[in-house]
């Protein structure tokens, strides 16, 4: 970063001369600060994991959720500042009762995510305006599509994904996903990763504590996004909290 | 907000955002207080003990033309509301969509509250009146039956806004054949039971068939109660001409 | 005249295309009657909704109380008559959110009319008796026409059975083409079998009254309901 300053990063409608938006990288820096979130994606469903951060005792448990049901259909995790976020789970919503009022079925995920991201691009053009300083997974699941995910930046760039991460553990969340067979895996396996990764990389020292959201979308929800019921989600996190121990004991033997 | 036609053709992210141009012409009227089209005709609903009915047959007339006889106009809404509708088919496609996604919006609160029936039932009272007030009216009648709490509540708003619950509904020419038929089995018997109110409405189907020409022997019917929705149907109308042999001349 | 030119000249007489109106009013009947005496106001609706011949419903309330002490009666098109209560009751809340009070029924009356007049070329379509006590206590009596006339009163007669009902309140308690009589205050017992009287006389001849009276006994204790069984056919 040697051109930190020299103008360039004040206005998002202007390149510096080696070619970078400062503005849209230091969205992403705003992204990278938030709690991890993680969506998988397996042979049957896509499941969402959040480590929503719980900066003081006094929030109420449950408050400001950073897992969105966009549409029936799709589900939404948001990392980053969670009022810009909650603007993208507006827009998004939004743009799928525009397009079921308009061709009377629910909208393609691929058609939302890109009308979303390119939505969140818009905001990388002008001068009057920041970009969005969230990252938001969106993932569906369709019978005959099958599952998909998508992760757009504050770039408004969007990909494809099998399992992604983004937020402050995204590395090794990252490397953690990738041990795992994700294309060989229900939706009820993918729950008990996705909250074991959580617990594995959240990081006691700095943050002390967080709260664990999970939801799915699968074929056994009947492509409903919804919560993941209680006793599934207990379940988990009862088996993440082993897994935990179960590593740290072996750590001690190890030393 | 901004433009965005750097590309001729692309899409444009702010599009639905923009308020659209007055366009100012001369055929620039509008047109009002048009008369239904494809029409649905009576809607016959009653409550039970513990629960609501509504049934419909499933004709969408073209005038006196029987042009569509596969029109299903009972609604499930959600777990504790059902929808019926006659009128003007297409005006019931629309407020179906309108409260379809209301549902969904409702869902995407995720705050474990869903729509209850009198909410549902007020907020039509509101969409028709306004309508009505603008010379551009839904033309429909809708009954709102369902669990409010727990307790059966029944409905009904006309395409003016005029709104009344009441323990049986009909409209349409049920209102003039089936309620009479209702309000004796009920000042006889004010409680039905589940079967009894369901053999009440059936009959009164089958009356409504033999007497209102606009009407079709497939018929739908919903049944609300604690244990959750069903519709069933196309159910058939048993029917009877042997009587046009004696009349015979 | 078109209508002229063809019975004139039965020749040119042709079927015209006839365009259906739409009509944004339906009349769906209905009587009110409010009485006022010294420390008390009763004030009575039937429950029949109607249309035409056809009864909508049998136990329809035709009374919202917007207050502790005061409640409207509305007689006439429905749909009219439920947008405008609910349109009253936001304008009190809102007073009392402004005030905090509560809206007098004088107050009240005042806004009623405002509320009419404000929609006097699409007028609501609803015949209003306000009852309520005013801030010393007395009782009375406020009716309107659709568009905001406003006139205060200690008894009066609205909806489908007013001309019926009024000439026989101003009698029974105007005492009006009287002779050799005495005015004594009303007492309530004395309003309430006239009311209930008033109301069957209006069963007999008129077919939008009837099933049953909801009777509304407002005094400094609050609103007291009863009600009142009248013929069905």
């Amino acid at each position: 970063m040697s051109s930190i300053g020299t103008g360039y990063d004040l206005s998002a409608s202007q390149f510096s001369p080696d070619g970078r938006v400062f503005q849209v990288e230091y969205a992403v820096k705003a992204v990278e600060n938030s709690g991890t979130v993680i969506a998988l994606r397996g042979k049957d469903g896509v499941v969402f994991a959040v480590e929503k951060l719980v900066t003081s005792k006094l929030y109420e448990p449950g408050a400001n959720r950073r897992i969105f049901t966009i549409d029936q259909h799709v589900g939404m995790g948001v990392c980053g500042l969670i009022a810009d976020a909650r603007q993208i789970v507006d827009i998004a919503r939004r743009e799928a009762a525009n397009y079921k009022s308009q061709f009377g079925v629910k909208i393609p995920i691929k058609f939302l995510n890109d009308r979303v991201s390119m939505y969140m691009h818009a905001y990388t053009l002008y001068s009057a305006v920041r970009p969005y300083g969230c990252s938001v997974v969106l993932g569906s699941y369709d019978p005959e599509d099958g599952s998909s995910l998508y992760m757009i930046d504050p770039s408004g760039v969007s990909y494809g994904y099998y399992g992604c991460a983004i937020g402050k553990a995204k590395q090794s969340a990252k490397t953690e996903i990738e041990k795992l067979k994700l294309t060989n895996m229900n939706t009820k396996e993918l729950v008990k990763e996705a909250a074991r990764i959580i617990y594995l990389v959240h990081d006691e020292l700095k943050d002390k504590n967080f709260e664990l959201e999970l939801s799915w979308v699968s074929k056994d929800t009947n492509g409903l996004h919804e919560r993941v019921p209680e006793h599934v989600f207990l379940e988990a996190e009862k088996s993440a909290k082993q897994a935990m121990e179960a590593d740290s004991d072996s750590d001690t033997e190890d030393m | 907000m901004f433009s965005n036609n750097i590309v001729e053709n692309s899409y444009d992210p702010f599009q639905m955002y923009k308020k659209k141009p007055e366009t100012a012409s001369p055929f620039n009227f509008v047109e009002r207080s048009k008369a239904p089209v494809t029409t649905g005709t009576s809607v016959v609903a009653v409550c039970f003990k513990n629960g609501v009915i509504i049934a419909g047959d499933t004709l969408g007339s073209y005038g006196s033309l029987a042009r569509f006889r596969n029109c299903p106009r009972i609604i499930k809404v959600n777990d504790n509301i059902i929808l019926g509708a006659g009128g003007d088919y297409g005006d019931f496609q629309y407020v179906k969509d309108l409260i379809e996604q209301k549902v969904i919006d409702e869902q995407c609160l995720d705050d474990g509250f869903s729509l209850k029936p009198k909410s549902l039932y007020c907020w039509l009272t509101r969409i028709m009146y306004n309508r009505r007030s603008k010379f551009d009216p839904f033309w429909n009648n809708f009954v709102v039956g369902g669990l409010q709490d727990g307790v059966p509540f029944l409905g009904t708003v006309d395409k003016l806004g005029t709104a009344y619950c009441d323990k049986i509904v009909c409209t349409g020419y049920g209102a003039y054949i089936a309620i009479p038929l209702l309000r004796d089995a009920f000042e006889k018997n004010p409680n039905p039971t589940e079967q009894e109110a369901r053999d009440l409405v059936v009959k009164c189907m089958e009356v409504l068939f033999y007497r209102d020409a606009r009407s079709f022997p497939k018929f739908q019917l919903a049944v609300i109660t604690k244990e959750g929705v069903s519709i069933e149907g196309p159910l058939d109308i048993k029917q009877n001409w042997e009587v046009a042999y004696v009349t015979q001349n | 005249m078109t209508a002229e030119v063809n019975s004139y000249y039965p020749d040119y007489a042709t079927e015209t295309p006839k365009q259906f109106q739409f009509s944004p009013y339906a009349d769906n009947g209905g009587s009110v009657v409010a009485i006022a005496g010294d420390d008390f106001v009763i004030i009575g609706a039937d429950s029949r909704l109607s249309t035409g011949f056809a009864i909508y419903t049998r136990d329809q309330n035709k009374l919202f109380s917007l207050s502790k002490s005061t409640v409207l009666g509305c007689s006439g098109c429905w749909c009219d008559a439920l947008t405008l209560t609910r349109i009253l009751s936001a304008r009190m809340q809102m007073y009392e959110q402004e005030h905090n009070k509560v809206m007098a029924t004088p107050a009240v009356a005042q806004m009623l009319s405002t509320m009419l007049y404000y929609k006097r070329f699409f007028p609501y379509y609803v015949s209003n008796i306000l009852a309520g006590l005013d801030t010393d206590g007395k009782g009375c009596v406020y009716s309107y026409d659709p568009i905001g006339h406003c006139e205060k009163a200690t008894y009066k007669a609205g909806g489908s059975a007013g001309a019926l009902l009024q000439p026989l309140l101003d009698n029974q308690i105007g005492l009006k083409n009287m002779q050799n009589v005495t005015p004594a205050p009303l007492t309530l017992e004395k309003a309430l079998a006239l009311l209930k009287d008033v109301f069957i006389s209006a069963a007999e001849r008129d077919i939008y009254t009837g099933d049953k009276v909801n009777i509304n006994i407002i005094t400094k204790d609050g609103i007291k309901e009863d009600t009142f069984e009248l013929r069905k056919d």
